[in-house]
Parts: structure tokens; C-alpha cells; sequence
């Protein structure tokens, strides 16, 4: 290959650099590895986390059992190794899979359109305000205070920028669900979106028809944000909502110390054109059979450049693929079924506990600790090899001893009764 | 002549929703340990919804054949070479796979107590600081999601450290061949674009650069090499045009498999970059993501970088929060960690000199391509090529499509724009002197072959040619009885 090329050695390839850019030192990594040392490496790190620990953590992260065979067909190496379907003729498999999932997000959801997948369910928050203000040609972005805090945080940093002003709402101290009147304070004529979450922070159910027309009344469109997707197995899906923003961990993408995960993005179907991200359409090939392609480029950074709805080019295509699969095995029935243990076990639990909000729960709730902290009754639990709930202070410093604690269709009975006993319940 | 693939049958397939039948399912529950609870006494009747219209009712076989049908209709760098320019389809090591689903990793929650995530914070540290070394860099953040993710984090943090000497700017430069993220991540971070014309060989002219540098510039986005496989070789010059008027230079990294091991931008005036795991660093596309793009930068970025940041204190590792500099943050928790994990095997199994190697093979293979080609094919400049090699055709669209019936994925057809019939082509370093040989010949031959075989193309396939113009006419984005 040199002599085809006509070079000497491989270094010769690039004696075009100028000195200045060449380095001529080593690199401070240690030689290659062999396959064994790199599994001993891997499994030595993981040994040094939690190992087979009883978990009570949600909070935008669920535990969930993931079936086999959803890691069966993800390791079919022709999803996982080939590139963005550009090439359709070549891609039916990816293409046709992501127009499945598109169409159970718009099932699930109740919106008319859903795109091919975004980063996660917190990179679409902001993704869903900046549509809903090139929709509206307004600026302002309404936000309530019991969409997960790390959301907020993202939606402020992609906004800093934009011009926007973002308002926070407070929420009910009594229910745990929006404060209609702060919210009404919150929402003039300047407001493109109102972003609620459901089942919120605090794992309660909002009431998102009246947000919904308390919204509308002000011309400004309710972004409705979930991270539990499980929920959408039991609960009313926000039809009432114009974008609904999520994630889709819930659904046998495991918890990975908080990612890979997949967010979604879907609206009506009037607001296509300003989606963000890969959008796959039906069509035909020359012999007339059915056949899927990418579609709708023109809305996307390669066609558009700096006039493009968002910047997004790769998103989480083989996660999503995870949770179709995923969608695909419980379906119809087995959805709405985890959905009801969900619950059944939080409930379980929930009303062994001081609950601090009496709105609706799904499968989280906010306990109140009493006369012990958080962090005593989480360092008793470790003894059980139970991890106990997240302190909520951390995020809503009015919440003081008070932890949110999540319950799925993999927590233990033994292990909530070992909960309720730290709680001295 | 074909020599690569013949024909064999495919298996036909419908969706899920047409294969769906009542009562059938493919999922297993435990029986409820506890009491069950009604959901309308527990929600309330009007948050409960009725059955999900039309969601599938499928058994486990049919999951499994279904989904092992559709993925034969894919071509994967499994199967052979994959040569999209600028996409680096290389082989995905499946060792990173194992490795990736240890249970301890695979199964932690980003909020347990940081005691309890300690192999994790060791796994990041590692990552970083073999980054920063690979790059000349001296801070790196793992958190964005994918290269555009760190494009935006990074203007970011150029807007950061300017707003933090009294003025952010209002500029950001972009030569024409860059990738369409770049400007729209600038816009995003709310520069407006500014374009430069790249010269007759392909480069950015640093004479024509240095007038349109003044105090308005935040910025140059600069990729390289660049899109068209070109070292930008006034690459210090464009540095120091950009610093002498307190302005920085941002690099985009997609190409740094061309780079690891034989240059580092920190040391020669990047200020920072972002790096694709997913390319340099053989993480698994998957048809379209999961990516990762960390941002490197040099120290006086430092404290800019989003929340949080790994700490090191003598009781352990921890996250850090207290950051009143930061950018804040960019996403939800740290990263795409399962990403990360893969990408630090991938380097581990390599080792520093193994990078160097990596590098050089790409260089090769690039180059003898491009040796092999260039008697048939109009190369578009005659600047050495680094990893890949661009070559310029009217029919590009056309052959790109004939490649797929001698067995070939595509090369990326049609870009960077500023080319007209643009042939770009990456075959990287894990293909063999055969493989790339067959590949060769296919074009060679193509090159041979009459207009209306190329205009039908492709015709071995399952799917013939897609009408991509009736599916945005119309579009059907969704599945409907």
C-alpha cells in the first residue's frame, strides 16, 4: 500500500503538517490492553458501586425490569452498527423500527406527530419552548416549579441566550400540584408555553385540562413534560397539550448512571414544521412496495444551517429502538398491567408514610422524615443494602425532611416494610 | 462486475400494529405481592385513561422475528465497508459491549450517594484526563450528548469567558465547508454567523480571514482537517489572528481520528473542542445515536465548564456544584455514561502508541484509496489528503446509489456544499487491503457503466429506489388504520 501510494513509511503521510503542529511526544496512556485486563478493569469499577441493592430512587431515573430480549435485538448488529438511514434503500430496517416508534409515541401520548428521538427528556424541555416561540412569536416561557429541578436548569441554560424571559410557578403546598393562582400571575400575553410535568417532581398528577385552558385563554401553548413513562400506561395523555416533551428510560433503558436515555418530542399536527430532530415518512419505492425514508430535511441543520429549528443531528436512535421493542412486548395489556403494580406498590408504601401532598400519586411520593433526617433514615437503610430516597432540599430548600421515595413493579415487599420500619412507621 | 454480494431472498414483514392480534402479549409480571389498588379511587376516574388505541398486541416470537426481519434489511459496518466521509464508520469493538453492561455500571442511579458511585467517578476521571492528554488540553467535560450537544455547550463557554472580561461579542466565524451543526449550534448560543470563503485549495485563506477579524468576533469554528479531508495548514496563523484581537478559537473534532496521536490541538493555539466517541473513538452509531461529545478546553475555560464537576477529596469522589462561573448546566446528570464507559475501553485497549497506529492506518487507507481512484475519479483538490478523500462527480448522486448494488454502503454524497457533486470518502482504519480493494474496483467499474444503469440503481435491492420527494410532499409520519 505504501509503494501504491508512493510513500516510505507511514509517517511519511503527514510530513505535510508544519513542524509546529506535529507531536513528537508519547502519550501519557499505558500500552493497549488486552480484552481480559479491560473486562477485569470494568468489573473492578463496578464492584466499587452498588452491587444488588434494593432501590427507592425515581426522581427522573426509574427502576425497571428490562426484558432479554430487548438486549437480543439491540445487539443485532445491523441496528447497532450502521449509521443515521440516510441511505433509505439500504436502511428499511432502522427506518421502518423508527416509524413504528413515532407512531406508539403518538398512541401513547395522544399528539399527531412525533419525531425520531431527542438526547433525553431533559434537552427536550428547551427544544419544546423554542418551538412553542417561533409558534407564537412570543418570548416568554412559563415553567412550573414541579418540573424535575435539572430540567429547569437546562431549559435556563439553552434559553440564557435566546431572549427569552423564563418565569417559574409555584405549586400548592397542600395538594402538591400546580398553584392555580401563581400560575395566573405567571401567564400574560407575552407567554409562548406553559410547561407543566406529570406525574411531577413530586410524583403527583396534575390537572392538565384546566392548565390547559387557562393557557389557551392567554394564546400561549402547554408544553406538557413527563419522565415516568410508565404512567402513560394508566393515565390520561395529555391530548390537551400542544408539544409534549419526555423520557423514555422507564422503558428497559437501565439507569447507566443517567444515561444513554431517549427523550421525545411530539405535537399536533399543525405544528410539524417547526419540530426539531429526524422525522421518517412513509412512501413508495419504483416497484411500488411500501417504503420509509427520512423526511421533512428542510427543517434540519444540514439543509438549513443557522435557519434550522435546532442544531440536533445525532440523536439516541438505538435506545429508542430499545424502548419500541420494549413498547412491543407488553403492549395493549402488559403496559396498563405495569402500570397498575406501579401503583399498587406505591401505594403500598405511600400510605404507610406521612405524605406531604394529597394530590394523586402514581408510583413516587414525597414522605415526610419527622423528627429524624433523610440522611439517618437512608444510613439505616444502607444496612439492609436498601437505597433510600432522594432529599428534596437538595432541590426545594422549603422541603426540609422530606425525601422522595419511588416504588416499581421490582420493589420488594420485605424491602418497602424495611422502608416504612426506618420511618418508624 | 459485482464480485462482493449476490441475491438471496429476503424475508417480508409487516408492521406491528398489522400483525396485531387481541390478547396476544409477550411480557411477564410477577404476581403482585401487595394489595391491589383501584385506579380510579387512587388517581381519580377522569385521570384514567381507556385502552391504548391500537399500541400492539404481540407474542415474544413475534418480536423477535420481527425485529430480526427489519434488521436484515439494514447494512452495517458489520458487513463490510461503510465509507460515509466525515461519519467515521469504523469496526465497533465488542469488547466495549461486554464491558458496557457490568451489572455495578449498568445498574447505578445517578442519584445514589457518591460513596456508593465510586468506580464510576474513577471511570470518568480516567476518561477525562486521557482526553485532555490525547488533545493538549487541560479540562474536559463529559456531559454533552453528541457533537452538536458539545458544539452548543462549547460557544457556550466562549460566551462565558468573554461575557466574563465585560463583552460577549457578537460574532461568530464558520468557513463554508463546515458541517450545518456549526452554525446552527452558534445561533443557538445567540451569535450571529459569519461565513468565509474557503480558497482555491480547499483551505481557509488566512489573509481574507485576518479583515474580517475585529472586536466583534467571539469566535472561529474551525474544523480540521476539514470536511474536504484537508489539514488547515495556517491553522496557527488563523489561531493567532483570532487571539490577537482577544477573539478564540473553537475546533470541531469530528475529525480528530485523522489527529489522535500525531498532533494535539491545545498545544499550537485551539482554545477548546469538542471530540465525537461515536467517531474517533468507535463507539457504536446504532442508526443514529447514542453519541457523546465531551468539550475539552484549556484552562482558562476551566471554570466556565457545566455543573457539575468531578471532585477529588482524600475521603473519595464527588460532584461538585458550587461553580458560580459555570455555563450552568446542559443537560440532566453526567453524561452519557454507558457512552463514556465504551469509549474508555476502546482507548485502553489501544494504549498510546495503539492511537498513534490507529491514526496512520486511517491516513493509509485514505490515501491509497485516493491513489487507486484518481486515474478514474476528479479529485477536488490536490492538497494531501489526511483520513479521507473528496472527489468531485455530476453523477455523484447516481453512482452512490449504483455502489449499493456491488455491495458498498455509500460514500456521503453531496457535501460539504461548497463542492459541487461531492464524493467524500472515509474508509478508516479498520478495513482491510482487500475490502478497500473491492471497493475501489466497484467504483472503477461504475465508472465504466452506461447512464441508465446508474439512473436505475439500485436494483439488487429489497427496497429499489425510494421517492424521498412524495414522502415530504404528502407526509405520512405515522401509522393509521
Amino acid at each position: 500500500m505504501l509503494d501504491t501510494i508512493g510513500v516510505a513509511t507511514p509517517e511519511d503521510l503527514y510530513a505535510h503538517l508544519p513542524e509546529e503542529v506535529r507531536f513528537h511526544g508519547a502519550l501519557r496512556i499505558p500500552p493497549g490492553k488486552s480484552e481480559y485486563e479491560i473486562v477485569d478493569y470494568f468489573r473492578a469499577r463496578g464492584a466499587e458501586n452498588a452491587n444488588h441493592h434494593a432501590n427507592f430512587l425515581g426522581a427522573g431515573v426509574y427502576p425497571h425490569y428490562r426484558p432479554v430480549v430487548v438486549d437480543t435485538v439491540v445487539s443485532r448488529a445491523e441496528f447497532l452498527t450502521s449509521y443515521t438511514p440516510y441511505q433509505a434503500e439500504i436502511s428499511q430496517g432502522t427506518l421502518t423500527a423508527i416509524f413504528e416508534f413515532q407512531t406508539m409515541i403518538c398512541q401513547l401520548t395522544g399528539m399527531d406527530v412525533a419525531n425520531a428521538s431527542m438526547y433525553d427528556g431533559s434537552t427536550a424541555v428547551p427544544e419544546a419552548a423554542m418551538m412553542a416561540m417561533r409558534i407564537t412569536g412570543r418570548e416568554g416561557i412559563a415553567v412550573a416549579r414541579t418540573v424535575h429541578p435539572e430540567y429547569r436548569e437546562v431549559l435556563g441554560t439553552y434559553t440564557r441566550h435566546q431572549g427569552v424571559s423564563v418565569t417559574e410557578f409555584e405549586y400548592d403546598p397542600e395538594s402538591g400540584q400546580v398553584s392555580i393562582t401563581s400560575l395566573e400571575q405567571a401567564l400574560d400575553e407575552t407567554t409562548a408555553a406553559v410547561i407543566i410535568q406529570s406525574p411531577n417532581f413530586f410524583g403527583i398528577v396534575e390537572n392538565v385540562r384546566e392548565i390547559a385552558a387557562m393557557a389557551h385563554a392567554k394564546g400561549a401553548l402547554l408544553v406538557f413534560v413527563f419522565t415516568e413513562a410508565v404512567s402513560l400506561g394508566l393515565l390520561e395523555p395529555p391530548r390537551d397539550a400542544d408539544i409534549v416533551a419526555g423520557e423514555l428510560q422507564s422503558f428497559a433503558i437501565a439507569p447507566s448512571y443517567g444515561g444513554p436515555f431517549a427523550g421525545i418530542l411530539a405535537c399536533k399536527q399543525q405544528y410539524v414544521r417547526q419540530l426539531p430532530g429526524r422525522l421518517v415518512g412513509e412512501t413508495k419505492d419504483t416497484n411500488g412496495n411500501r417504503a420509509f425514508c427520512l423526511t421533512l430535511a428542510t427543517r434540519e441543520q444540514h439543509i438549513r444551517r443557522e435557519k434550522a429549528t435546532s442544531n440536533i443531528c445525532t440523536n439516541q436512535a438505538l435506545i429508542a429502538l430499545m424502548a419500541t421493542v420494549y413498547m412491543a412486548l407488553y403492549g395493549k395489556q402488559g403496559l396498563r398491567e405495569l402500570a397498575e403494580q406501579n401503583l399498587a406498590k406505591a401505594h403500598y408504601l405511600g400510605e404507610r408514610l406521612w405524605r406531604r401532598f394529597r394530590g394523586p400519586y402514581f408510583n413516587e411520593f414525597v414522605a415526610a422524615t419527622g423528627i429524624q433526617s433523610p440522611e439517618e433514615i437512608n444510613r439505616r437503610l444502607l444496612d439492609f443494602q436498601i437505597v433510600g430516597g432522594l432529599q428534596l432540599d437538595r432541590f426545594y430548600p422549603e422541603l426540609g425532611n422530606s425525601m422522595l421515595l419511588c416504588c416499581t413493579e421490582m420493589s420488594r415487599r420485605a424491602d418497602m416494610d424495611a422502608v416504612a420500619e426506618a420511618f418508624g412507621a | 462486475m459485482i464480485s462482493k454480494v449476490r441475491q438471496h431472498p429476503s424475508q417480508n414483514e409487516s408492521l406491528l400494529f398489522e400483525t396485531s392480534s387481541p390478547g396476544k402479549s409477550g411480557y411477564q409480571l410477577p404476581d403482585l405481592d401487595v394489595p391491589p389498588v383501584d385506579p380510579r379511587d387512587a388517581l381519580g376516574a377522569q385521570n384514567v385513561r381507556g385502552g391504548i388505541n391500537d399500541f400492539p398486541e404481540v407474542s415474544e416470537v413475534d418480536v423477535i422475528r420481527h425485529f430480526t426481519r427489519l434488521s436484515t434489511w439494514n447494512y452495517a459496518i458489520d458487513l463490510g465497508l461503510y465509507p460515509l466521509g466525515s461519519c467515521t464508520m469504523k469496526y465497533n469493538p465488542r469488547v466495549n459491549e461486554a464491558v458496557a453492561r457490568t451489572e455495578g455500571l449498568m445498574w447505578i442511579h445517578p442519584y445514589q450517594p457518591d460513596a456508593l458511585s465510586q468506580g464510576a467517578f474513577a471511570i470518568l476521571a480516567e476518561l477525562e484526563r486521557v482526553l485532555a492528554e490525547i488533545t493538549g488540553m487541560d479540562a474536559v467535560t463529559l456531559q454533552p450528548a453528541a457533537g452538536a450537544h458539545g458544539e452548543l455547550t462549547g460557544i457556550l463557554l466562549v460566551r462565558a469567558a468573554l461575557e466574563a472580561q465585560g463583552n460577549p461579542r457578537k460574532k461568530v466565524i464558520v468557513p463554508d465547508s463546515a458541517h450545518g451543526t456549526n452554525p446552527a449550534s452558534v445561533r443557538m448560543a445567540g451569535y450571529e454567523v459569519v461565513n468565509v470563503a474557503s480558497n482555491d485549495r480547499g483551505m481557509l485563506d488566512a489573509e481574507a480571514l485576518a479583515r474580517m477579524v475585529d472586536e466583534d468576533v467571539a469566535a472561529i469554528m474551525i474544523t480540521n482537517p476539514n470536511t474536504l479531508g484537508v489539514f488547515e495548514e495556517h491553522i496557527t496563523e488563523v489561531a493567532s489572528i483570532l487571539h490577537s484581537k482577544g477573539a478564540l478559537v473553537y475546533m470541531d473534532g469530528a475529525n480528530m481520528n485523522a489527529l489522535a496521536g500525531i498532533s494535539r490541538p491545545g498545544d499550537y493555539g485551539i482554545d477548546l473542542m469538542h471530540l465525537n466517541l461515536h467517531k474517533t473513538f468507535s463507539t457504536p452509531h446504532g442508526g443514529g445515536g447514542p453519541g457523546s461529545g465531551p468539550v475539552v478546553v484549556k484552562k482558562q475555560l476551566e471554570p466556565f465548564l457545566p455543573l457539575p464537576r468531578l471532585e477529588r477529596a482524600p475521603s473519595g469522589w464527588s460532584w461538585n456544584y458550587d461553580r458560580p462561573q459555570s455555563i450552568g448546566r446542559v443537560r440532566a446528570f453526567y453524561g452519557n455514561f454507558g457512552v463514556l464507559v465504551r469509549a474508555l475501553a476502546y482507548i485502553m485497549a489501544h494504549g498510546g502508541p495503539g492511537l498513534k497506529r490507529a491514526t496512520l492506518d486511517a491516513l493509509l487507507n485514505a490515501n491509497y484509496l485516493r491513489k487507486l481512484l484518481e486515474p478514474h475519479y476528479e479529485i477536488a483538490y490536490q492538497a494531501p489528503s489526511m483520513h479521507e478523500c473528496v472527489f468531485q462527480h455530476d453523477s455523484t448522486g447516481a453512482i452512490a446509489k449504483r455502489l449499493i448494488d456491488y455491495g458498498f454502503h455509500p460514500y456521503t454524497v453531496s457535501f460539504p456544499l461548497i463542492l459541487h457533486g461531492a464524493m467524500m470518502i472515509e474508509p478508516t482504519e479498520t478495513e482491510s487491503k482487500q475490502e478497500l480493494d473491492l471497493f475501489a474496483d466497484a467504483l472503477i467499474s461504475i465508472a465504466q457503466e452506461q447512464p441508465d444503469v446508474l439512473s436505475k440503481a439500485p436494483s439488487s435491492t429489497r427496497t429499489t429506489k425510494v421517492d424521498e420527494v412524495a414522502a415530504a410532499r404528502k407526509p405520512i409520519l405515522k401509522w393509521s388504520r
